[in-house]
């Protein structure tokens, strides 16, 4: 280690944070190595990076909540260790969580002042309210101090947020996915919003892996990748999409994935314009029509949040649209429940593989009959055999080559890798004439991934169609045999020619050559 | 800003423990060993307890034991507490294993010795019936009655997502009120907050009532209840462990989420779990009746419902432990009763609550001593 960070020399005096030679060791993975990361007075330094690649991690380390197992820190010149939150933002170092932490009964100023040292006993609130009113207008954030948090929308209970961290005299703001809840038309302020913030000598941290969003408001990118940066602090102008996505999926790792030729059948799953809402009551999917036939893979690509998952969820019955039409084999299945789904021989991966596709205290059998259990042999009647259970178990443990002491394990005692296959040979030993696969390889080893993907090849070889949605788009291009692209709720192109170059523009959604995209599907 | 030096341990001590989460699972014998430990530290508490209030601990215990298992006498005083026990535990063990916190399993047992008692005092089987009649009727519409009470909480939680603790816990008072009002208005007997004797047809056969034959029995309370009260525990398990549904109600208690994936109907299981619960309490309450009290009045319960919440939360939810459990708890019931109207063996049975419920937190982790680093 230098020692140039005790001297702070000019070129470092714009320096609020540097963090040098960060190494963090979790069990199983590597979650920073030798990273290193600095921050300029008044800029906004993204910090851009896949699921997993350690972002989290290193501001974590950042903010006090972990111990990095080496490197150094400094803040303003000097060397830092912070063993817990408070010390980091007593050094001026504030994080703002993707999942906000308020209380929704609570008033805006009360929300802030929780947990300070100061007013000691009596809340003189008008007093306050003034500072907050005054703090908010300073900084481009205007709030009504005497709200109620459960009165205000997502975007003005982050400025909330960003004010509770600004009271307690914020310099460094690190700011996690902040436009992840917001609405479109809510970002472009957000912005400017943070504009402000910068011109008045705050620096920040915006984590992301939005592309376009880190082009528009991002000074510097420092772009990580499996616990390593792979670029540190490059000025993001002149760069294209296609160069950030390069530096964060890493392009020199294709999978070398070999296809079968295999000639789609009829179409299995249909989509006339279909509506739906997402969890806010804001329109996610905007009029989606697409097919799959038998015996194909097809892609869904998009950047995340354009209405994947509730397009993933309205297919599989866990969702329901609000307009148009799903038919599975010429039979009409909108407005069904899950079961019905189920029967019509549709499964399902689905993204939060501990949330959703697992129940975390049961055992290894009990999660693998969870979709045959109302059939013979497992089903008896009322009763279910236990024996043929077991057997059932036991014979995908060995053919799926699950990792677990016994059938009898609680699943949450499984490795993420195993986890998946778990839910892939459950999914797969059903049969399914459709598959749904969201990102089947997130979070997974290469070779964990290699695995998954041979196994979707397979579906597809024995006639199953399957709609892999992923945001890895290696895998993307390898897998599918066409792709559509989703942005903002609508399917916005079809690639059949795994044209990169277009994908991305699709997705961003820039589409130079709309006509020609119009012209192809006319075809 | 200010310079803050890291963080110094003030203590030199060189060693720390450190719980850390299980890894693996533990072995059958292990869980009941933190168990049994768990059950030995709680006396040890309470008998230091009641040495500081002057008492001799070890007199007051022995004193509790002999007045609940010292001889058959006692003992089958006991069983007859643990039969209610037995089967509001197995009520709530079924509706907990849903993760379903039915807290009514005490007015769901008030409306099962109503729908009991209604069978002889309207009456829905003529007069003079026999004995069978009687019995299969009465347990019919208690269940009846106690699955109607979990019925009108699990069709709200089903439909408009009505806090279920809440909404169990309030129907409590409508239903000893209900109760009330037939014992004080309708059905008293002579001014007394009571309803006339049943037939000795709609009694269930005690031991003593065969103490012609076996004249060892003569004395004996304990009641065909107990029957009802095992078969039950069989019923259960069978359904827990074994049948389609049960798995189903594991699934929707271990994650809701999953089981939706999964294709349940969640909401049909939780208005279907809620009524087998209270049919189980309305079953108790029937056998309370029908084998103890022989008529309806009131404070026909010392809390047996609130008392079979923890006899199914410290067996685990398991079915058959319900039965070790309740007999336990059935015998504190008693010797409180030869000790102290109410005191120590309540401050027992809480320590004993306490202790094997933060024991739980052993199951789930371990401890470990690690050598204090300096950093």
């Amino acid at each position: 280690m230098t020692n140039n960070s005790d001297q702070p020399t000019e070129m470092q005096a714009d320096t609020v944070v540097s963090m040098q030679g960060i190494v963090k060791q979790f069990p199983g993975v590597l979650a920073n190595d030798r990273v290193t990361f600095t921050l300029k007075r008044g800029e906004i330094h993204a910090l851009l990076g896949e699921n997993g690649a350690g972002k989290s991690t290193l501001m974590n380390i950042l903010t006090g909540l972990y111990k990095p197992d080496n490197g150094m820190i400094t803040v303003q010149g000097k060397r830092v260790v912070f063993s817990s939150p408070n010390q980091a933002i007593a050094h001026g170092i504030g994080m703002v969580h993707q999942h906000f932490m308020l209380v929704p009964t609570q008033t805006v100023t009360e929300n802030i002042l929780l947990g300070l040292n100061e007013p000691r006993f009596r809340l003189n609130l008008s007093k306050y309210n003034a500072i907050v009113k005054d703090l908010g207008e300073r900084m481009g954030l205007p709030i009504d101090p005497t709200a109620h948090i459960w009165q205000l929308s997502v975007g003005e209970q982050q400025r909330v947020e960003l004010l509770k961290i600004l009271y307690r005299g914020a310099e460094v703001l690190i700011l996690d996915e902040p436009t992840a809840v917001l609405a479109p038309q809510e970002i472009e302020a957000f912005f400017c919003t943070l504009r402000k913030m910068t011109s008045q000598g705050k620096s920040i941290i915006f984590i992301s892996h939005k592309l376009n969003e880190v082009l528009q408001i991002a000074d510097r990118v420092t772009v990580m990748r499996r616990g390593r940066v792979t670029a540190e602090g490059v000025n993001p102008t002149g760069l294209s999409i296609k160069d950030l996505a390069k530096l964060m999926v890493g392009r020199e790792i294709t999978f070398d994935v070999t296809k079968e030729d295999v000639t789609p059948g009829e179409v299995v799953l249909s989509i006339e314009d279909l509506v739906c809402e997402n969890d806010k009551g804001l329109p996610a999917l905007r009029g989606v029509n697409m097919n799959i036939r038998h015996g194909e893979i097809v892609g869904l690509a998009g950047v995340a949040g354009n209405g994947q998952r509730e397009l993933a969820e309205v297919i599989t019955g866990l969702r329901k649209s609000t307009r148009g039409k799903i038919t599975i084999h010429d039979r009409d299945v909108t407005h069904t429940d899950p079961r019905n789904h189920i029967r019509h021989g549709i499964s399902h991966i689905p993204e939060d593989r501990h949330h959703t596709g697992t129940a975390p205290n049961l055992s290894l059998t009990d999660n693998v009959i969870m979709k045959s259990y109302t059939h013979a042999p497992i089903s008896k009647g009322w009763t279910i055999n236990q024996v043929a259970a077991d057997r059932y178990a036991t014979d995908l443990r060995s053919a799926y080559n699950i990792l677990s002491p016994t059938i009898k394990t609680p699943v949450r005692l499984l490795s993420g890798g195993n986890l998946q296959r778990v839910i892939l040979a459950r999914e797969i030993s059903t049969q399914p004439a459709l598959m749904v696969a969201m990102q089947p390889t997130r979070g997974l080893d290469v070779g964990a991934i290699e695995g998954v993907q041979k196994l979707l090849l397979l579906q597809r070889e024995a006639g199953a169609g399957i709609l892999l949605v992923s945001e890895e788009l290696d895998e993307l291009l390898a897998l599918s045999d066409r792709i559509y692209v989703i942005f903002e709720g609508r399917i916005v192109g079809e690639v059949m020619d795994k044209d990169i170059d277009r994908i991305g523009f699709l997705m961003c959604g820039t589409s130079p050559d709309k006509n020609e995209a119009m012209g192809e599907k006319n075809d | 800003m200010t310079d803050l030096a890291p963080v110094k341990s003030n203590n030199r001590f060189p060693f720390q423990i450190r719980f850390e989460p299980r890894l693996g699972e533990l072995k059958w014998w292990q869980s009941l060993l933190i168990s049994l430990i768990a059950l030995i530290v709680s006396l040890l508490v309470g008998a230091l307890l009641l040495s500081v209030v002057g008492g001799n601990p070890w007199k007051a215990y022995s004193h509790i034991a002999k007045a609940s298992f010292g001889d058959i006498g006692v003992f089958s005083d006991t069983m007859v507490k643990a039969i209610p026990l037995i089967l509001i535990g197995l009520a709530c063990s079924v509706a907990f294993r849903m993760k379903l916190w039915n807290i009514g399993a005490e007015g769901q047992f008030f409306l099962g010795a109503f729908g009991a008692s209604i069978v002889v005092l309207i009456p829905i089987v003529p007069d003079g019936s026999p004995a069978w009649v009687y019995i299969s009727v009465m347990a019919l519409f208690a269940m009846v009655f106690g699955a109607l009470w979990g019925f009108l909480p699990g069709y709200l939680k089903a439909r408009f997502n009505v806090n279920e603790v809440i909404s169990t816990l309030m129907m409590n008072y409508i239903a000893v009120a209900w109760n009330n009002f037939f014992i004080y208005a309708v059905w008293s007997e002579g001014g007394f907050q009571m309803s006339k004797m049943f037939p000795r047809a709609a009694w269930l056969p005690r031991l003593t009532d065969f103490s012609k034959q076996i004249p060892e029995l003569r004395g004996l309370t304990t009641h065909a209840g107990l029957i009802f009260a095992l078969i039950m525990v069989v019923v259960v398990w069978f359904l827990l462990s074994r049948s389609r549904w049960g798995y189903e109600i594991r699934l929707i208690g271990d994650n809701p989420k999953a089981a939706n994936y999964a294709g349940i109907q969640i909401k049909k299981n939780v208005i279907l779990v809620m009524m087998l619960s209270g049919g189980l309490a309305g079953l108790a309450g029937m056998s309370e009746i029908s084998g103890v009290v022989h008529r309806l009045q009131g404070a026909i319960s010392p809390g047996y419902g609130f008392t079979g919440i923890i006899v199914a939360w410290l067996a685990k939810l398991n079915p058959y432990l319900v039965v070790i459990v309740s007999i336990l708890f059935g015998g504190l019931i008693l010797a409180g009763r030869e000790i102290q109207p109410s005191g120590i063996p309540k401050l027992i049975q809480g320590i004993i609550l306490v202790s094997l419920i933060a024991s739980d937190y052993l199951v789930r982790n371990r401890v470990r001593i690690i050598r204090r680093t300096e950093d």
